[in-house]
Formats: C-alpha cells, sequence, structure tokens
C-alpha cells in the first residue's frame, strides 16, 4: 500500500502479509510512517493505492465491516477519563453490540484478573498509568476482535508493567486474536512472532527476530535497525 | 446472542442500541462536569433575576436642581408640580448658574431647572414667561424622555394657571383632539415581561448551540475522538449523541425559565405552550446546526467560543431583543433573514404575550425549518469531512 | 533578559497564529460600533399600522394622509369594525391601530372635542411605547394647529437646552461601553483562558522550572494582550470621532492613560480568574457569567443604572466598566480633567492593585 500526502509519501510501496493469531511487530523510528500505516489499516485514512484486506475484508469497501471486527489502542489512550472504569467498559463494549448480561459477566472476570475489582467504580483520571494502559488493551479485546491493533502501546510505562502488558498481549494471542503493534522500543520486538522494520517510508527488513539477527549478524534488534538506519543514509 | 429471536433485524436493534449507549456516555459527562452543571441550573435564576430587572428603558429618577430666582408664589407652585411627580427628585436648590452647571458636569443631576427673576411679573403683565431646562444629554434617549416629562408637567401646570386666574370654560383651552391609548397584551407597560421571553431566548440558545459546539470540540482536542472513528459507531450516530443531550437539557431549560417567569415575575403565558415548545424544538434544531458547524469547522475550544460569541453578540443585537426590528436600515433586515434570534424573539413574544396561534408564527416556523435543514446537512456534511 | 524577550516574542507568535480569532478580536469592536450606530435605534421608521376610521369625514382623512406621510409609519391595513382589532395584532403584522370615533368631524365643530384612541400592541413594551409617543406627536401637532385661532391666554414657554450632546447622539453612549466591553474582553478573558490553557495542557511547570521567573512568565503571557487591548481602544475612539463625530474635549493624553489603567485592570482580573480555573472551561465561563453579561447590563453601558433597583445598583458597583464609562464620558464629552474623575480613577486603581494582590497569593499558595 501507498499512501501519500501530497508530495510526501509516507508509505511507500509497502507489501506484506500477517496471519491469523500471530504478533507482528512493526518497528522503525518516529517519523518512519508507522501511524500512518495503522491508521489505513483501522480504516481512519483512506490509501492512496494498493490491494489491502484486513480480517477478509476489503479495506475500501468493507470498512464498516472491518471496524466491527477489529479492536484498536492508541497513543493517547482514549478511555474516558471523566468516566469510571465500569462505565468506559460497558460503553465500549456495547457499542461492539455485546449484550448488557455478556457484558457484566465478561467485566466481573476481567476485573477480578487485573486485581481491579475495587476501581470498579473509580474514575479513570484517578488511575495510575500502568493500570490505565492494561485496562484499555483489554477493553480493545474486549469483544473478541480477530485483529487487535497497538499503537505504541507501552509509553511511559515502568518495565514490570510492560512485562504484564505482553504477557497480555501473549494471552490474547493464544486466543487466536492477532496483534498488530506498533513500538519504537526496539526490545519489545524480541517478543514478536515476526517483525518488519520501517525505514522513511519503506519496509527494510520483515522476518522472524531470530532470522533478521542472523541475516545482519547481530545479537539484538536494535543494532539490526541500527544498521539498517545507516544503509538507508547511505543510499540517500 | 438473543438478538436475532426478537424478530427485530440485528442491524436496527444495533443502530438504536449504540445511540442508547452514546447518550448514556454523554449524560454521565454532562453530570460529572462540575462548571455544567451550576451553569444549566444556578445561571438561568440569576440571570434572570438580574437582567429582567436591569433591562428597562423607563425613566425612573431625574435628579433635578432648581434656580429659582423669582421665588413667587407662581414659581413655587411650579416647583411643587414636579415635586409631586413619582419621575423627579429634587436634590437641591441654587443661587448660582455655575453652580447647578457644576452639578451637571459631575453627574449629580440629570436637569436644571432656570426659573428667570421675573417670571411671575411677566405672566402677570405679558401673558408671557419663560424658563429654561437644561438637561444632560449623554445619555441621548434619556434626555429625549426628560425633555418630554418635563414639558408636559410644563402644560398641565399652564393649564391650571390659566383655569385659577381666568376662570374659563375648560374646553376652550383643552385640543380638539382627545387622545386616549390602551396598551394591549401587556397593560401596564412592564418591561420585565417583554424582556423575559428575550432572556430565555439567550438561555436555550447559549445551551443548544455554545454548550454544544465545546463540548464536540473538546473530543476532538483531547484525542477521544480517533477511538470512536476506529469503532462500528457512524458518523450520524455520534453526532446525534452529541447533540441531542442538549436538545433534551435545553428544552428543559425552556421550562425551567417559564417556571421561574411565573413564579418571581408573573409572567403571562397566554398561548400554547404547546405551540412554544414545539417551535423551541425547531428552533434548537437551528441553533445546534450551528453550533455543529462552527465546531466543524474550529480546531480548538478557544476558537469555537469566539466564534460562537462573536455570532451570538451580532446576532441577538439584531434580533429585536431590545429595539424593534423594523427600525432596522434595510441592509440590516436582510441579514436579519438569516437571524435565528430573530425568528425565535418574534414567535416567542407572540405565543407567550398575545396567544397568537400556529398560523400567526408560520411564517416563522416555516422559515426556521427551511434554515435547520439547511444548516444541519451543512453542517454534517463539514464535519464528515474533516473529522 | 534575552530569554526573556524570546518569550514575550514567542507569545506574540502563537497568538498571531490563530489568524480566525485575530479576525475576530479586530474585527468585533468595529462590527458592534457599527451595528449599535446604524442598527441598535430606538426611532422609529415605517412602523406598520391599521387604521379603524368610523367617521371617514376630512378631518380624520387628513389626520391619516399625516401619518402615513410621515415617514414614521406606513399603513397596513384598513379595518372596518372593532372585532378586527384583536386578530389583526395577534397576527403580529399589525403594530398599533388608530380608531377614530364616528362623527369625528362633526364633533369637533359642535361639542369642541373629539375622540380618538390608540391601541398598541405591547408585546414589544418598547416599540409600542416609541410608536404611541410619536403618534401622540403627530396628532398632537395637528390639534395645535386647529385651534391656530384662539389664542392662549397665558404661555409659559419652555426652553430646552442638551448639554455635551446637543443632537441627541447615540454614540455617546455606545462607544464608551463598547471600549468597556471590548478591553474586558481581551484583557481579561482572553488572558484568562490562555493561562488556564497552559496549566491544563501542563506547559505551566514547564515554564515554572524555565530561569524565568513567574512574574516575568505573567509579564510575558499578558503582553500581547496588552498590545492588542490599546490597539483596540485607539480604534474604537477613532471610530467614534471620525464615524460618529464624537467630540475629545478632554485631555487625550488622559484618556490614553486612563485606558491603560483599565486595561491593566482587567488583565490583573483576567489573572486572577485564571488562578482560580482549572481548566480553559472554566476560565471561559467565568469571564463570560461573571464579566461580560454583567458588563452589557450592569454597567450603565445600555441600560442607566439609576434607573434600576437598588440592589443591582449596588451591584453594579463592584462592577469595573461602570467607572471606566463614567471617565470616558467625562473627558471626552464633558472635557473634564483629573479633578472630575479622581474618585473612579481611585477605584480602578483600588480594584487593580486588589486583584494583583490576590493572584499573588493565589500563585504562592500554588507553589507550595
Amino acid at each position: 500500500m501507498t499512501k501519500k500526502f501530497g508530495s510526501f509519501t509516507a508509505n511507500d510501496n509497502l507489501n506484506f502479509e500477517v496471519g491469523k493469531g500471530e504478533i507482528f511487530g512493526f518497528l522503525g523510528a518516529n517519523g518512519a510512517g508507522k501511524t500512518t500505516s495503522i491508521k489505513i489499516l483501522c480504516g481512519l485514512s483512506v490509501p492512496t493505492s494498493g490491494e489491502i484486506e484486513v480480517a477478509g475484508y476489503d479495506v475500501y469497501k468493507q470498512a464498516e465491516i472491518i471496524k466491527k471486527n477489529i479492536g484498536y489502542m492508541s497513543q493517547k489512550f482514549s478511555l474516558y477519563e471523566d468516566l469510571t472504569v465500569w462505565e468506559n467498559i460497558r460503553f465500549y463494549a456495547g457499542i461492539y453490540g455485546m449484550p448488557i448480561k455478556t457484558i457484566k459477566s465478561k467485566a466481573t472476570i476481567l476485573l477480578k484478573r487485573l486485581e481491579l475489582e475495587h476501581a470498579r467504580n473509580k474514575l479513570i483520571a484517578s488511575l495510575p498509568l500502568g493500570w490505565k494502559q492494561k485496562l484499555a488493551f483489554s477493553i480493545a479485546i474486549f469483544h473478541e476482535p480477530s485483529i487487535v491493533f497497538l499503537d505504541e502501546p507501552t509509553g511511559g510505562v515502568d518495565p514490570i508493567t510492560r512485562r504484564q502488558f505482553w504477557d497480555m498481549i501473549y494471552e490474547a494471542a493464544n486466543k487466536d486474536i492477532t496483534v498488530f503493534v506498533t513500538t519504537h522500543y526496539m526490545d519489545e520486538a524480541e517478543y514478536c512472532h515476526r517483525i518488519s522494520i520501517m525505514v522513511d517510508g519503506r519496509i527494510e527488513a520483515i522476518d522472524t527476530p531470530a532470522n533478521l539477527k542472523k541475516q545482519f549478524e547481530t545479537d539484538s534488534i536494535e543494532n539490526v535497525f541500527i544498521k539498517l538506519a545507516r544503509q538507508s543514509n547511505f543510499k540517500g | 446472542m438473543n438478538n436475532e429471536n426478537l424478530g427485530i433485524p440485528i442491524s436496527n436493534f444495533k443502530l438504536m442500541n449504540t445511540i442508547k449507549y452514546l447518550l448514556q456516555k454523554e449524560f454521565i459527562q454532562i453530570f460529572r462536569n462540575k462548571t455544567l452543571l451550576p451553569l444549566i441550573f444556578v445561571l438561568p435564576v440569576v440571570q434572570l433575576i438580574i437582567l429582567v430587572n436591569a433591562a428597562t428603558f423607563e425613566m425612573k429618577n431625574i435628579d433635578m436642581i432648581v434656580l429659582d430666582k423669582d421665588l413667587s408664589q407662581s414659581s413655587r407652585n411650579l416647583i411643587s408640580k414636579f415635586e409631586g411627580s413619582p419621575f423627579y427628585h429634587i436634590n437641591s436648590f441654587t443661587f448660582s448658574l455655575e453652580e447647578a452647571e457644576e452639578k451637571l458636569l459631575d453627574n449629580s443631576a440629570d436637569v436644571i431647572l432656570n426659573i428667570p427673576a421675573n417670571f411671575e411679573r411677566d405672566l402677570l403683565r405679558n401673558n408671557k414667561s419663560k424658563i429654561q431646562f437644561l438637561i444632560n444629554a449623554i445619555n441621548g434617549t434619556a434626555a429625549g424622555l426628560i425633555n418630554a416629562y418635563s414639558i408636559s408637567i410644563v402644560q398641565d401646570f399652564n393649564k391650571e394657571i390659566i383655569q385659577e386666574w381666568y376662570d374659563l370654560n375648560q374646553i376652550k383651552i383643552e385640543l380638539p383632539i382627545k387622545l386616549n391609548y390602551r396598551y394591549w397584551f401587556n397593560e401596564n407597560l412592564e418591561y420585565t415581561i417583554y424582556m423575559l421571553p428575550g432572556i430565555l431566548v439567550i438561555l436555550v440558545t447559549l445551551i443548544g448551540m455554545f454548550l454544544s459546539a465545546l463540548n464536540i470540540v473538546r473530543e476532538k482536542e483531547i484525542g477521544t475522538i480517533e477511538q470512536i472513528n476506529v469503532t462500528p459507531i457512524k458518523k450520524y450516530q455520534f453526532i446525534i449523541g452529541k447533540l441531542l443531550p442538549f436538545l433534551i437539557i435545553a428544552l428543559f431549560e425552556m421550562a425551567f425559565g417559564l417556571v421561574i417567569g411565573r413564579l418571581l415575575f408573573d409572567q403571562p403565558m397566554v398561548g400554547s405552550l404547546w405551540l412554544l415548545f414545539g417551535f423551541t424544538f425547531v428552533y434548537l434544531l437551528v441553533a445546534l446546526g450551528l453550533g455543529l458547524f462552527f465546531s466543524a469547522i474550529s480546531a480548538n475550544q478557544q476558537q469555537v467560543m469566539f466564534t460562537v460569541y462573536f455570532f451570538l453578540l451580532t446576532f441577538i443585537l439584531m434580533s429585536g431583543i431590545f429595539t424593534p426590528v423594523e427600525s432596522m436600515p434595510d441592509w440590516a433586515q436582510i441579514i436579519n433573514r438569516i437571524n435565528p434570534f430573530m425568528y425565535f424573539m418574534k414567535a416567542i413574544r407572540m405565543i407567550l404575550l398575545k396567544g397568537s396561534g400556529f398560523f400567526d408564527i408560520l411564517d416563522e416556523f416555516v422559515s426556521l425549518s427551511i434554515y435547520a435543514v439547511v444548516i444541519l446537512s451543512l453542517a454534517i456534511w463539514r464535519y464528515r469531512k474533516t473529522v | 533578559m534575552k530569554r526573556f524577550f524570546g518569550f514575550i516574542k514567542k507569545e506574540f507568535f502563537h497568538i498571531f497564529r490563530d489568524k480566525r480569532t485575530m479576525l475576530i478580536l479586530f474585527g468585533m469592536p468595529i462590527i458592534q460600533i457599527l451595528l449599535f450606530g446604524y442598527v441598535v435605534t430606538n426611532e422609529i421608521k415605517d412602523a406598520e399600522i391599521a387604521i379603524l376610521d368610523l367617521s371617514k369625514d376630512d378631518i380624520s382623512q387628513e389626520i391619516t394622509n399625516k401619518l402615513s406621510s410621515s415617514g414614521y409609519f406606513q399603513i397596513k391595513k384598513v379595518l372596518h369594525s372593532h372585532t378586527e382589532i384583536e386578530d389583526v395584532l395577534k397576527s403580529g403584522i399589525i403594530k398599533e391601530v388608530v380608531v377614530f370615533e364616528a362623527d369625528f368631524a362633526k364633533k369637533i365643530e359642535r361639542e369642541g372635542i373629539a375622540n380618538i384612541q390608540l391601541i398598541a400592541d405591547a408585546s414589544d413594551a418598547n416599540t409600542a411605547n416609541l410608536i404611541v409617543n410619536y403618534t401622540k406627536g403627530i396628532i398632537s401637532n395637528y390639534a395645535i394647529s386647529l385651534r391656530k385661532d384662539v389664542e392662549m391666554p397665558l404661555q409659559i414657554e419652555p426652553e430646552i437646552r442638551m448639554f455635551y450632546n446637543e443632537e441627541l447622539k447615540g454614540a455617546f453612549m455606545f462607544v464608551p461601553g463598547t471600549m468597556a466591553l471590548i478591553l474586558m474582553l481581551i484583557s481579561a478573558m482572553m488572558t484568562s483562558i490562555s493561562i488556564a490553557r497552559e496549566k491544563e495542557l501542563g506547559t505551566m511547570e514547564v515554564l515554572l522550572v524555565s530561569p524565568l521567573r513567574p512574574f516575568q512568565i505573567i509579564i510575558g503571557k499578558v503582553s500581547p494582550y496588552i498590545a492588542m487591548a490599546f490597539v483596540n481602544a485607539v480604534v474604537i475612539i477613532a471610530m467614534g470621532v471620525f464615524v460618529f463625530n464624537m467630540p475629545v474635549l478632554g485631555s487625550i493624553s488622559l484618556l490614553m492613560l486612563e485606558s491603560l489603567l483599565f486595561i491593566v485592570m482587567a488583565l490583573a482580573l483576567g489573572i486572577f480568574i485564571s488562578t482560580v480555573s482549572n481548566s480553559q472551561q472554566v476560565a471561559m465561563f467565568i469571564s463570560l457569567f461573571a464579566l461580560l453579561l454583567p458588563t452589557m447590563l450592569l454597567s450603565g453601558f445600555i441600560f442607566p443604572i439609576e434607573n434600576m433597583p437598588l440592589v443591582l445598583q449596588w451591584l453594579s458597583s463592584i462592577i469595573p466598566p461602570k467607572y471606566f464609562i463614567i471617565i470616558i464620558k467625562n473627558v471626552m464629552l464633558k472635557g473634564t480633567g483629573i479633578s472630575f474623575v479622581w474618585k473612579e480613577t481611585l477605584v480602578l486603581l483600588g480594584m487593580t492593585v486588589f486583584f494583583i494582590l490576590l493572584s499573588v497569593k493565589k500563585f504562592k499558595v500554588r507553589l507550595e
């Protein structure tokens, strides 16, 4: 897919496939074009050209169906600060058409698992950042979508919470939910099944973390990225 | 899922459900908003009480200084006529014109009554005499009224002297045409019941246009709009969810304001309240449409605020709330055709004070309805393009 | 020092980049003045009236002609019976019905007096009052002319002199009022919102930890608004003078100084509002409802204070624009010097100091 903003090409002829239940890491530096891609895949933005299917539906013609089958969690968190935990769950789940009884029972289970039962009726604004994030993710997959898009979900959070977050991502993947996650934390790349690295709007590498490390003869994805970045600068 | 068994097509069910959830969220947020709540409940009361009492063009307390150089029976009689009038309040007496003019200068007097030294003598000898009124005319309207009142008191006094001194048949000195006037729908020409509907219009508009626009832009500013856009929520559902609460609250406000009007000011409600609310409903569609439009073309709350404020200020002044629409220059009257306040102001006064019926306000109704359709379509179109 | 000026420059750019708000801030005073000057008027023009002439003789028709050719009225309908009056008034088409009684001219000749009744639609009390007064005026003049040959045995002739505003121009009222309103708007409201915004977005903390001292931050934030407010003040006065022929009898420098004082006072007020608001919305609403509406209605701008109930008169004495309007009117229209307005000036000064102290106190509390 290609996305141009005037004369600026944000996404240049990207080509990739992601399988069901896969955790796909979409890496790149800030400004490389990751957010643009995610917006297109979520139906927030229209691509300039390219054939794109999400969850088996065409992005141009079946955008509405796609929306029903995906989940999304953005950088800005987008849980309503002035609503309580329960009210946020009820709202988002209700929007996706879940019957209220189901919402109630699933919510109880979820809050227990997250150890947030005490916070059920607390305003989101009163929760610490880590809890908000985990909650936002849970709400994003509450309606059991086929794919969930995560746009830089772990920004500004302590390492323990990050670890717990990734545990939740693995759980979701095991339930056959595809996880499409963008991040600029290169160490998180290790957690993914496959990753792609974007540089200046193009995908310069796409493979499992292990293969990439072998290919570029280094021991960390971070170094892979640095090498790629240098390469592209070299190419000019 | 149980939906299928109900025989209602799933899509319709979900459609209503989505809006239901949106409304639920909006109302919770509105009622939790500590600034909004007092505004909706306290402000109308305060505003109505203060504004209705303040907004009057009547003259009540004309401060007068008397410069009586004659000190005759006649001059004293003339002065006591002013003393006896409820409109005038005689501040002080003086013999120096400079002192009197200074009082005019420092605002402690509105008018000077200057009676020259030979007042009575001239009346007796020459059948003619002059007096002077020096009026502080900075407030032109007030000065005009002071002028009219003063002259009419002098004319009354004139007649009295003639009768006293000449004992003539009254008819000869009366004018041949006797004029009497009645004020229908507002016998005592009370300004409060004239202003109150106007203030109600402002209140209802503030909620319907102003608050709703701010609310929409806020979501843009905070960033939750993106999250909404990813969900299956359709844009029109979102718009309804955003506008409907304010429509309901504004209608409630109208009712609330009317109750206060009745309780505190004895506001007459001669016409059909159903008609009034029906009209208010159409009007609110226009107001909401405008609010939506302004929020679609603004990037943040500050811009919305200024745009709406500017619109409100200009068009409310032109709406006939303080001064008659028909007296405005032609170009202003043309602009007024797209002024929703003008239509509402007219209709609300007609319904409340005159008991006018549906056909009387048909023109305004039709105009507003067309306006509503146009502005809502424009606003929704613009909203879908940019958000 | 360089940092400070850099900060001020940034603030200026920030504001001027928002073209739409700029347009509104500079255009609004102009539009308002034009509105008040040409649109909002208490005069009557082409008011729609109806005639119910039960006599239809020479005199009644001559009076009708005088009414219709006066320019104040247009005769929209001719009625034939009393029963039509209610409907025609309710429909909103007619504002006043003039009723000539039967045998009008004959009665004047035989009995020396005949009756005309005016029935006015007072749902718009203001208009009704005006229309009735204008009608009375025309009919009275005609009545006097009818009786020209009869000499009044005694005549007191009142001479009227209008001070400070001979032509009774409306501009003298609304130009000062508009100045107060606009300066309040820019200085108080915009300042409070701008500072509240920084607080809301969290950038205030960033500023506070920077090498800039708190008072430098405040001054930097308000300086663009001082500039804008001052420009607006000059524009408004200029419009008053050149478009509406208002005089500037007093000293221009006094005028400018007082305007500056008012601007500073409004700024202090704006700063204070921002200290008690934790979000833009709150600042906006406080400004709007606690400042602008009272300014318009209780400051003497449109409605004279003396006519209000006592409670409201007391209320109006804590509204700063009231004093500013008095000062402007005195200086411009009466040509008085500081000796006449020292009281009001002192009040404004006092308010400024009061707000500054309050703000400083609140600010310190916050920092702790």
